[in-house]
């Protein structure tokens, strides 16, 4: 007889984010609701908490850039729709900056365990920080886990989307440290035939297998 | 209670509400086109239209919104 365990699976990437409907600072939202647009999913561990609003900071600096890619931001801890909105309130009072999106409000962890925000080494009752990138067809395409103490760089989220998106259009790959601009990666060929066709192509080979080209 | 973006705690649209219901009015049916028109993001028009039927506002048809008795009175 099998065995039944209370073992949550965790989404990886390239799987359909799973589906939820969560109370949020603007309404219920499904994830569903975000099809058609990318998705930044992040968690934080705490409304009232210094990283987490230089983080809330940040992604409201970004959050035109984010627009300008077709990508949406939805933020998410273990605290209430009241603490939420009584803390971007606080944000705005003290900062200027306001928080334009939504924050989920994961009382009962639902989504947190869904997602795997909840590490109880670094803490039994607070979301770490991750970021889940997901894209116009719900599916995921990159996990990030910072820990407690470290807050999040935005300008790397950007690049990620920049990169996922650029990978998509043009069938391309990315190289360390690549930008917008920068030559991309063409795919390593999977025939000799194709690596010999790869040398004649007119790309930027330093050798049949690492071959750049400028989109 | 908390108020909802499109329903507010005395069962009344909000100004999003309104908004949807207004482009729904002129002929505006789905969630995309909504969105195009209100200026609001796609996720929050699909949010805002799920209360609004659920109020008893608008319907669904297939894949379209059309305005019930009810939220035409909101919107002469």
């Amino acid at each position: 007889m099998e065995e039944k365990t209370d073992e949550i699976r965790l989404p990886l990437i390239g799987e359909k984010a799973p589906d939820f409907e969560a109370a949020t600072t603007q309404g219920t939202l499904r994830l569903s609701d975000f099809e058609g647009s990318w998705l930044v999913l992040f968690s934080h561990p705490a409304d009232f908490t210094p990283v987490c609003t230089t983080e809330f900071m940040a992604f409201s600096e970004i959050y035109e850039e984010l627009k300008k890619r077709n990508t949406e931001l939805l933020g998410l801890s273990v605290d209430s729709v009241s603490s939420h909105i009584a803390w971007i309130r606080n944000v705005e009072e003290k900062t200027g900056i306001k928080i334009p999106f939504p924050i989920i409000a994961d009382l009962n962890k639902e989504v947190s365990q869904k997602f795997g925000m909840i590490h109880p080494s670094q803490s039994k009752t607070e979301t770490i920080r991750c970021v889940f990138i997901i894209d116009t067809e719900s599916k995921i395409r990159t996990i990030l886990y910072y820990p407690l103490t470290t807050g999040r760089n935005m300008k790397e989220i950007l690049r990620i989307i920049d990169a996922l998106q650029t990978t998509d259009k043009h069938k391309v790959a990315t190289p360390a440290n690549w930008k917008p601009g920068d030559p991309v990666v063409v795919p390593p060929p999977s025939t000799t035939e194709q690596a010999e066709e790869r040398i004649k192509a007119g790309y930027d080979c330093k050798d049949w297998y690492l071959c750049f080209k400028k989109l | 209670m908390i108020a909802l973006p499109c329903i507010s705690a005395d069962g009344k649209p909000t100004k999003s509400g309104i908004a949807t219901l207004t482009a729904v009015k002129n002929g505006t049916s789905t969630p995309e086109a909504i969105s195009e028109a209100t200026g609001n993001p796609l996720f929050k028009v699909r949010s805002g239209l799920r209360e609004l039927v659920n109020a008893g506002f608008v319907k669904q048809v297939d894949d379209n919104y059309q305005l019930t008795p009810e939220g035409s009175k909101l919107v002469p």
